[in-house]
């Protein structure tokens, strides 16, 4: 248990730092598939109302790729938003508890 | 503070937290709620790092964190750069709406002098209201159209409002509800949590680098912190309200900033003027 959240943890970290791009590929249906798991993972931030600019900035930047036809660098920005995303949702979730390591007492 | 390198850092901060979040959680039972003891240490943490700053000067920003500073801060107050937003608040305050009333009719004393005991926690509602809510509530009550709260026609506002009140110390209640306690609380939290790709809370800001540079600025306290709303920026060109302020602490660490005036701004502002409570209104303020 605790090592598989060790693996997780790291991959998320890994996609957030932008590795995931270079695996990207693909047709417009990768595009629509990875667009929607970003928006999802968005809203769901939202839901903890912790959001980052970047995310969305990056959600643009899919969708203008996408409108011009080029939806490798489309679906990589949708995988990069996605990972955003997620790094957003793990850091609200964190902070949950780990916010009082920060209080003055 | 480089943004890149702040960037850097808060990215692998992040990545190392995802890393030991398994072995670090959870900590154990709630410890009580006790503000009494929280403003008083939060107070003892500013003396202590701050031993040259009086304690009514901690309300004058990035002014109060070096003498030089300090000086251009008295230099500014000679001809305050927020006397037409001053002026405007003051005409704007006794001109009464379409209905005959003014602002006045909405608040205890007339208005005057009362800002030191904003926001509150009203026990009808069982939330807190801040002053800039409470005058858009005052607009609509009298059939009026609510202000942006983060242009100048609330910071005038607000700015009349606080100079009646300059000097007075601040007096912020919590009363014996607990929802009161809670919203103490949530605000406590929001101002400790990080948030943001740069993944900063307002205490990293505001506890942990208050008088370092970030960028051009120099970085205000948080005790004290909102006893100067709202302030004139040159950066504005312009006056910024609380909520003004707030939302651009939050998008400059890359956090998609909430509405103003959505229940965790008005927590962190009840939260943030209560350990402030005894240190003096100066609003408005003025700011390099
Ligand atoms: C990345 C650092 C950073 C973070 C995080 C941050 N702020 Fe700020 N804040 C600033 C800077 C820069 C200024 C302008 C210089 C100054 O006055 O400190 C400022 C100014 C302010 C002021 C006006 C102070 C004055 O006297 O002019 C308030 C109030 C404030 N911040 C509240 C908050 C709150 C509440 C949060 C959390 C939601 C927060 N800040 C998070 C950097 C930050």
């Amino acid at each position: 248990m605790r090592n598989g959240m060790h693996k997780s943890a790291l991959v998320l970290a890994l996609l957030a730092a932008g590795a995931v791009s270079a695996l990207a590929a693909g047709s417009e249906d990768d595009f629509k598939a990875a667009y929607a798991a970003a928006e999802a993972a968005n809203k769901e931030a939202g839901k903890l109302r912790n959001q980052w600019t970047t995310t969305a900035n990056t959600l643009a930047a899919a969708k203008k790729a996408a409108d011009a036809g080029d939806f490798d660098k489309a679906t990589a920005a949708a995988k990069e938003a996605e990972a955003l995303a997620k790094a957003s949702i793990f850091q609200a979730t964190s902070e949950k508890t780990r916010w009082k390591d920060m209080e003055i007492r | 503070m480089k943004l890149r390198y702040a960037i850097y850092l808060a990215s692998a901060a992040l990545a190392f937290g995802m890393l030991t979040l398994a072995s670090t959680l959870p900590s154990g039972a709630a410890d009580k709620v006790d503000p009494v003891a929280d403003a008083k240490a939060f107070k003892k943490f500013f003396t202590d790092k701050f031993p040259k700053v009086k304690l009514e000067d901690f309300v004058n920003g990035p002014y109060s964190m070096n003498e030089d500073l300090h000086r251009q801060w008295q230099e500014k107050e000679q001809f305050p750069p927020y006397e037409f937003s001053l002026e405007m608040g003051k005409e704007m305050f006794s001109k009464p709406f379409k209905n005959g009333k003014t602002y006045a009719d909405c608040f205890p004393n007339g208005g005057i002098g009362v800002r030191q005991n904003y926001p509150y926690f009203d026990e009808k509602e069982g939330k807190v209201i801040t002053l800039e809510l409470a005058l858009n509530r005052c607009r609509e009550a009298n059939g009026e159209a609510p202000y942006s709260y983060v242009k100048d026609e609330m910071a005038a506002l607000t700015a009349y409002m606080a100079f009646t009140s300059r000097g007075k110390p601040m007096d912020i209640k919590i009363p014996d509800d607990p929802r009161a306690l809670a919203a103490y609380e949530n605000g406590k939290e929001y101002f400790y949590t990080r948030r943001g790709q740069l993944n900063f809370s307002c205490a990293a800001c505001h506890v942990q680098s208050p008088g370092e540079r970030i960028r051009a600025e120099i970085l205000a306290p948080a005790l004290g912190i909102v006893n100067a709303m709202p302030i004139y920026r040159s950066e504005w060109s312009g006056m910024g309200t609380t909520s003004r302020r707030f939302t651009t602490c939050n998008s400059q660490i890359r956090g998609v900033p909430l509405n103003p005036q959505d229940d965790e701004y008005r927590n962190v502002e009840y939260y943030l003027s209560y350990v402030s409570n005894g240190l003096p209104i100066s609003g408005p303020g003025a700011r390099p």
